[in-house]
C-alpha cells in the first residue's frame, strides 16, 4: 500500500518535470504553428550548459540558471531572427527543415565536446531524500516540481499582463488580427522562441539534476513532450501541467503494475486512448 | 476643401502572378466618410489590405498625410494612425471584451492614451462596458462588431478602414453602427468603409468610389452617383 502511495506521489512530482519539458514546445507550436523538432535537443543544451558551469566554473546548476536563462534567451532570439523568420517567408516547411538541421547539429556538438558518455548534474542535494512517515522520495523530485510550478505561474502571468505577453497571446489566436493591432509579429515570434529556449534551459537543468543524460537524450524529451501536449491539449499552460502529471502518473503506475520495461509503453497507450476519445486533449480547445 | 489625408495613385497590386488591382487612384480627405462599393471580388478588400500594408503595390504610390507609405509593414501602418476593422471581425475569441480592447492600444503612440480611449469607446458603446469581463466568443454578431470598432478606436487612429461590417447583421443593429460611425467622425476620425449594400452606402457616405474587377470605375459625391445610370442599372434596377 505504501509502495502504491509513493508511486503515485512520485508520478505526480515527475509530471511537473514533464510539463516543464513540454512547455516550450507547446508555446512555439501554439504561437508559430511550428513543430520544433529540435526542442528536445535544446532541453539537453540546458543540461550541458549546467554541466559546463558545474565542471568548469564549479557553479551550482540551479544558480547557473542566472546566466543560463539569459544566454538561452539570447540564442533563441538569434536563431529566430536569422534562421526561422527568414524561413517562414519561404514556406511553412522550411522552418521545420531548419529545426531538423538544428537538432542534428546540436547532437553532434554534444558528442564532440562531451563525448557520448552519460553525464549528470550530481550535486550534494541530488541524492538527498525526504520523508513523510514511512514514505521516502528524492529531494530533487520536489525541487523539480516546485521549479516547474513557479515557472508556469510566472509564464501565465507574463502572458496575461505584459504587452509582449498579450501580443504573443493575440498572435497565437489570429496572426492577421494581431498585425492589425500594430503588433510586429516577427518580433513576437522571436520573443516566443527565445522564451521557449529559456524554458527549455530550466527544464534541462531540472532533468540533469534528476536523471543522467547523453547527447541523444533530446529525442526522448521530444517524444515525452509530444505525449504531454497530446494529453493536455495545446495552447493552455494549465493543460500542459495536467498533461504532464497524467503522463508522469501513467508512467510510474505502469511501472508499478507491469514492470519497469512497460512504463513508457503504458504511458503511450494512455496517449492513444486520450487521442481516440478526446482528440483535442483533456484541456484542449475544440477545433 | 480640406486636406487630402490618403491619396492612392495608379496602384497595381498582385496576388502572386494574378493582378488584383489595376490603376487604382482615389483620395480620402480629412474628416470625410467615404464608401468603397462594388460586388464580391471586385478588389475592395484587397485595396484595404494594401493600404494596411499586407500587400505592397508593384506600381503606384500610397500617400498618407503627404508621406509615401507604400512599402511599410502592417504594424507600422497602425503606428502612423491607420486602423483597419477587418472583414469577418477577427475578434480574439478566447480573450474577454476588455482584453480585446486593450490589444487595440498596443502601438506605442496609443498606450499613453489607453484610459482616455477606453472611456470614449465605452461612451460610444455603453454595452461594451457592461460586458467587459465577458469572453468575446460569447458576444452576438452585432456586439462583436461594436467591440472590433472599439478595438480600432483604441489605437488612436486618424483614419479608420472598415471592411464589410454589415455581413450577417440585422438592419436595426446596422443602423446603430452607422450612427456610431457618424459620432466617430465628429471626433475627427476619417472613415473609409467597404460595403456591398449600395443603397445603404450611398445613404451613409458623403462620397463614394465604385470598383469593378480590380478597377475604380466611378467616383464622386453620393448625390451625383445616385443619378449615375451605371449605378442605377446595376444596383437599383431602374
Amino acid at each position: 500500500m505504501i509502495d502504491l502511495i509513493s508511486t503515485i506521489i512520485m508520478g505526480f512530482l515527475l509530471g511537473g518535470l514533464y510539463a516543464l519539458i513540454a512547455l516550450g514546445l507547446s508555446l512555439v507550436f501554439g504561437v508559430m504553428r511550428l513543430i520544433n523538432v529540435a526542442h528536445g535537443d535544446i532541453v539537453v543544451l540546458g543540461s550541458y550548459l549546467g554541466y559546463a558551469a558545474m565542471t568548469i566554473l564549479g557553479m551550482d546548476p540551479i544558480l547557473s540558471l542566472f546566466f543560463g536563462i539569459p544566454l538561452m534567451f539570447a540564442l533563441g532570439l538569434g536563431i529566430q531572427k536569422f534562421f526561422l523568420n527568414r524561413a517562414f517567408k519561404v514556406s511553412m516547411e522550411a522552418p521545420l527543415i531548419i529545426a531538423f538541421g538544428l537538432s542534428i547539429i546540436l547532437q553532434n556538438i554534444y558528442q564532440i565536446i562531451w563525448s557520448p558518455m552519460s553525464r549528470g548534474l550530481t550535486t550534494s542535494y541530488a541524492l538527498k531524500s525526504f520523508n513523510i512517515g514511512e514514505i521516502y522520495f528524492p529531494l530533487v523530485y520536489i525541487l523539480d516540481f516546485s521549479i516547474a510550478l513557479v515557472v508556469m505561474i510566472f509564464l501565465r502571468e507574463f502572458l496575461r499582463r505584459s504587452y509582449m505577453g498579450r501580443a504573443i497571446n493575440a498572435a497565437s489566436q489570429d496572426r492577421k488580427a494581431a498585425q492589425l493591432m500594430g503588433i510586429n509579429t516577427d518580433r513576437v515570434f522571436a520573443f516566443t522562441f527565445a522564451i521557449a529556449m529559456a524554458l527549455a534551459g530550466v527544464a534541462g537543468i531540472c532533468f540533469g539534476l534528476t536523471f543522467p543524460f547523453v547527447p541523444t537524450s533530446g529525442m526522448s524529451f521530444l517524444i515525452i513532450a509530444f505525449g504531454v501536449i497530446v494529453l493536455g491539449g495545446l495552447g493552455s499552460i494549465l493543460g500542459t501541467f495536467i498533461g504532464g502529471i497524467v503522463f508522469g502518473l501513467t508512467q510510474t503506475l505502469g511501472s508499478y503494475f507491469f514492470g519497469v520495461n512497460a512504463q513508457l509503453l503504458v504511458a503511450y497507450l494512455m496517449v492513444l486512448v486520450v487521442l481516440s476519445i478526446r482528440p483535442q486533449g483533456i484541456f484542449g480547445r475544440q477545433g | 476643401m480640406s486636406e487630402e489625408l490618403l491619396k492612392l495613385e495608379k496602384l497595381a497590386v498582385f496576388h502572386g502572378s494574378f493582378q488584383a488591382l489595376w490603376d487604382v487612384s482615389l483620395v480620402v480627405r480629412s474628416r470625410e466618410i467615404v464608401a468603397l462599393i462594388g460586388a464580391n471580388t471586385s478588389g475592395k478588400s484587397t485595396l484595404l489590405d494594401t493600404i494596411s500594408g499586407f500587400l505592397h503595390p508593384s506600381k503606384g504610390t500610397i500617400e498618407f498625410q503627404g508621406k509615401d507609405i507604400s512599402g511599410m509593414d502592417p504594424f507600422k501602418i497602425v503606428d502612423i494612425g491607420i486602423t483597419q476593422v477587418p472583414e469577418g471581425r477577427r475578434i480574439f475569441p478566447d480573450l474577454n471584451v476588455l482584453e480585446n480592447l486593450i490589444l487595440g492600444s498596443y502601438n506605442r503612440r496609443a498606450r499613453g492614451e489607453r484610459e482616455k480611449n477606453l472611456e470614449r469607446v465605452y461612451t460610444l458603446f455603453p454595452l461594451l462596458k457592461s460586458r467587459k469581463n465577458q469572453q468575446a466568443r460569447t458576444l452576438s454578431g452585432g456586439e462583436q462588431q461594436m467591440m472590433v470598432i472599439g478595438r480600432g478606436l483604441m489605437s488612436s487612429p486618424k483614419l479608420m478602414l472598415l471592411d464589410e461590417m454589415s455581413l450577417g447583421l440585422a438592419p436595426v443593429v446596422l443602423g446603430e453602427l452607422y450612427k456610431a460611425l457618424r459620432e466617430i467622425r465628429e471626433r475627427g476620425i476619417t472613415i473609409l468603409f467597404v460595403e456591398q449594400n449600395v443603397r445603404q452606402s450611398l445613404q451613409e457616405a458623403e462620397r463614394a468610389y465604385v470598383m469593378e474587377s480590380g478597377r475604380v470605375v466611378l467616383g464622386g459625391d453620393v448625390a451625383e452617383l445616385r443619378e449615375e445610370e451605371k449605378i442605377r442599372k446595376a444596383y437599383f434596377g431602374v
